[in-house]
């Protein structure tokens, strides 16, 4: 039995670990600036808990081989314990854990506790039962009001976040479905919701963020490489939570501004 | 103590109704317990299971349902969310086993309130009553998922399900804090006060402390619940905006303005984090008493496990806030919650590092409760590893509300958790029912549902490193989503097997029941007080007699004793420790 249990347990232990490192089910290529840091903390994260996750699986298999109760066993060893030993792995294991977690801090702090620089590209993100509105604010880089009595989702577009066209700065806003972005600058977006809060996830640019009713929440990211990226919202937000897809083009700068231009001469 | 004896002894009822309804034997209710527990375990199963199926075959017609659309597949998971986490992996553990073993381990004739208990159980029930009866009802069971965050869950027109479902929903796990109350009132009371002589606090069991110590968890948790839900329901059905600000859905502007959403979170977890250490730690506790016994060893670092279980406790307060890094909760405090949860990891560790402890040099026996409580080692290990991950804000930007988390706590507050209390089964159904279950059928039940568990839940954290985005009713809609269909079969395949082993579970906990042969008073050669008595135990517990406490709970092997096990009733001139 004991044989068994240890065969069992280190197979799955081993198996459930060759998935891990052959990567046959990995992060998807990261293509924004963040990526870079939160990749290598993802990995060096994965092969310290690795470590110690063979280690304890292994020698928990072992022990429950190598002890197994025989005729010919020893006494057992008669010990209520070893402080000392309660100590050592106490110290280790909080050296790990916290030294794991303090590594991550800068990054976190440059995302989320500093304001987007100078000279980001604003959009505003708009999320509702069950699509994504982005909102540009045009060459004046001012938004224009929006009104809860003026959103009509039926209708789409500004409609549907409720632009008010009487306000000048709304002249110039463009409101899509499709979110344009030029690579290497730097995003500012605030995010809001209308009814249940949902969620903007782009697991390629490694971005994640609730977007919640009654906040308007500013965030910042700089995708690194053109491309088309998927959005998946990743909050429940109601039955057609599994279809507010959405899809973010990164694109050059030059071929922003010609996307830009061309939705505003639209608008005229 | 002879005083509380007389105080709360209870002449044994006659007449079916007040032995075995109404009763206010605490082993009688711990009974009603494991049922009630094992009743909803197979309902969250069920569901489940038309979840897997749903996400496989999104198309196909299913037994009893028919073809399940979105909002019902939403259904489905908020309700087995629901029901596992409230009336299996809250009532099993600390309702059954503990009601049934918590009073005997100390050498109490009874809990300290046993009217409160009988209470307690029958409020329970109505809340499992209230909770099944949502499926039944216009618009069906409520969608918001078991954290049921608002303002979906606070608008009825959010979406179907949301109307009298969701008030039931949340009457339900109101009726069941009340319930989670009084039991934990009891529990507490009951280990202060009705210890027997010499049972001092550091010779209790560590079951016995690891049901103390969920209860005073459960007292300061479910209050904060009850408020959560009551304000919730006043935002439903009186106008109010404690949850909701100015929202506009599908066009309508909703009478509500000024209201947090967030604050509805904030409050939910922080009672759904203390939560999973209510389901995890009476399986630590039965683990450690399980490990000791079955190695023939005293278990390693008694008085560090008891100090790492009062440190998950205190720890298990202060950690909420990692549920909601991005919630748009202050990215401040982020950095303070992280820490507090990479905190509350070195306990755990310490436990896992005394665990193999006890058993290294042992005389280990592999009888089935054994082998659960190895599994629960392993699978407490495999769950608690990805946590690390998770508690770092800036790996959570990719795996916040993605199936590694679903992988994650599924491992560890739920098959961890589900695993101690097989092993608390296979361990005590002995006494419970005065014989002993099937070996043979133990082993392959336990065989296969190791594996089968493993199957499932660790390739979800293959989805979520990838984007696997959870409660997706379907993976049509996002093209990458689509390539990871392979992994969702194969889970699907892996449930449907482990799901079909739990029928030899059942089948040898009923047949042994009736047929399994006599067991002894002590089978397992065992050391703490439930094993000094008859099997089953009298009503009183101890036949009248009030048993006197000379020795720590988990005396093995030692030497110069004339068995290789010293009892906790045996003469104090019995060399132990």
């Amino acid at each position: 039995m004991g044989l068994a249990l240890m065969a069992v347990i280190w197979v799955i232990t081993l198996a459930s670990t060759y998935f891990f490192v052959a990567k046959t089910w990995w992060l998807p290529a990261g293509a924004a600036e963040a990526a870079h840091f939160i990749d290598g903390q993802f990995a060096l994260t994965f092969v310290l808990m690795g470590i110690v996750f063979l280690a304890a699986q292994l020698s928990l298999g072992y022990i429950v081989w190598r002890y197994q109760q025989k005729p010919s066993s020893p006494p057992v060893l008669y010990s209520h314990g070893n402080t000392k030993l309660e100590i050592i792995w106490t110290v280790l294991t909080t050296i790990l854990f916290i030294g794991l977690n303090l590594m991550g801090g800068p990054v976190w702090a440059s995302q989320r506790w500093d304001p987007a620089g100078a000279g980001a590209v604003q959009v505003e993100v708009t999320g509702m039962q069950f699509a994504w509105y982005f909102r540009y604010p045009g060459p004046d880089g001012k938004y224009g009001a929006t009104s809860p009595k003026l959103m009509d989702p039926s209708a789409g577009g500004e409609a549907a976040v409720g632009l008010n066209t009487s306000d000048p700065a709304s002249k110039d806003d463009v409101v899509t479905g499709t979110m344009y972005l030029p690579v290497d600058r730097e995003v500012d977006i605030s995010l809001r919701a209308v009814d249940v809060i949902h969620s903007f996830f782009v697991p390629s640019l490694r971005f994640k963020q609730d977007a919640v009713p009654g906040l308007n929440i500013h965030m910042h990211f700089k995708p690194t490489a053109i491309g088309e990226y998927e959005i998946a919202c990743a909050e429940l937000c109601g039955l057609g939570h599994y279809k507010m897809h959405g899809m973010v083009h990164v694109v050059s700068q030059e071929d922003f501004d010609k996307w830009l231009a061309a939705r505003e001469a639209e608008k005229q | 103590m002879a005083t509380p004896v007389a105080i709360h002894a209870h002449a044994a009822p006659q007449g079916f109704i007040r032995k075995y309804i109404f009763s206010l034997d605490h082993k009688v209710i711990g009974i009603q317990y494991f049922f009630l527990a094992l009743t909803a375990v197979w309902v969250g199963m069920f569901l489940s299971l038309l979840m897997r199926l749903h996400l496989v075959w999104p198309n196909a017609a299913l037994p009893l349902v028919g073809e399940i659309k979105p909002e019902t597949y939403l259904s489905l998971l908020t309700m087995h969310g629901t029901i596992m986490v409230f009336f299996v992996l809250t009532t099993a553990p600390q309702g059954g086993f503990g009601n049934y073993f918590l009073p005997i381990q100390i050498g109490a004739p009874d809990m300290a309130f046993p009217v409160l208990n009988m209470l307690s159980f029958w409020t329970t029930f109505v809340a499992f009553v209230t909770i099944i009866a949502a499926f039944f009802v216009t618009g069906g069971a409520p969608l918001h998922g078991w954290t049921g965050y608002a303002p979906l869950s606070a608008l009825p027109s959010a979406g179907p399900g949301e109307q009298l479902g969701a008030d039931l929903w949340i009457t339900s796990i109101a009726i069941f804090c009340v319930a989670s109350l009084m039991g934990a009132l009891n529990f507490i009371t009951t280990t202060l006060d009705l210890r027997a002589k010499g049972m001092t606090l550091m010779r209790m069991p560590l079951t016995v402390w690891s049901w103390f110590i969920t209860a005073i968890l459960g007292l300061l948790a479910f209050g904060v619940l009850l408020s959560a839900g009551i304000l919730l329901l006043m935002d439903r059905n009186l106008g109010t905006s404690f949850y909701v600000p100015l929202v506009v859905v599908n066009g309508q502007i909703m009478g509500h303005k000024g209201g947090s959403p967030l604050l509805w979170q904030h409050l939910f977890w922080f009672f759904g984090h203390p939560e999973v250490y209510i389901a995890i730690l009476p399986g630590m506790g039965v683990a450690s008493q399980i490990l000791s016994t079955f190695s023939r060893k005293p278990i390693f670092g008694y008085k560090a496990m008891v100090y790492a279980m009062l440190a998950i406790g205190f720890f298990g307060f202060m950690v909420w806030g990692h549920h909601m890094f991005m919630s748009g909760m202050s990215p401040y405090s982020a950095f303070a919650f992280s820490i507090l949860t990479m905190c509350i990891g070195v306990p755990s560790a310490i436990k896992t590092f005394n665990w193999l402890g006890t058993m290294w040099k042992g005389h280990i026996r592999f009888q089935t409760p054994m082998l659960y409580a190895i599994g629960f080692v392993s699978l407490f290990v495999s769950g608690g590893l990805s946590g690390p991950f998770l508690a770092q804000p800036v790996l959570d930007i990719q795996l916040h509300d993605t199936y590694f988390v679903v992988g994650h706590f599924h491992l560890i507050m739920g098959v961890a958790a589900i695993f101690g209390m097989f092993a608390a089964t296979y361990y005590w159904f002995p006494k419970m029912f005065g014989r002993m279950m099937n070996e043979t059928w133990g082993r392959v039940h336990f065989f296969i549902t190791l594996a089968g568990t493993y199957a499932i839940f660790m390739p979800m954290h293959y989805l979520g490193i990838a984007g696997g985005t959870r409660r997706y009713s379907q993976y049509t809609e996002v093209a990458y989503l689509q390539k990871l269909m392979p992994i969702h079969q194969f889970m699907t395949y892996a449930a449907i097997i482990t799901m079909a082993a739990q029928f030899i579970f059942v089948i040898n906990l009923f047949w042994s029941m009736f047929k399994g042969p006599k067991a002894s008073d002590n089978p397992w050669e065992a050391t703490t007080l439930e094993w000094t008595t008859t099997t089953p135990p009298p009503h009183d517990n101890f036949g009248g007699r009030t048993p006197v406490v000379n020795h720590g709970p988990y005396e093995y092997g030692v030497p110069g004793a004339p068995r290789d096990y010293v009892m906790q009733t045996d003469p104090a001139t019995t060399p132990a420790h």
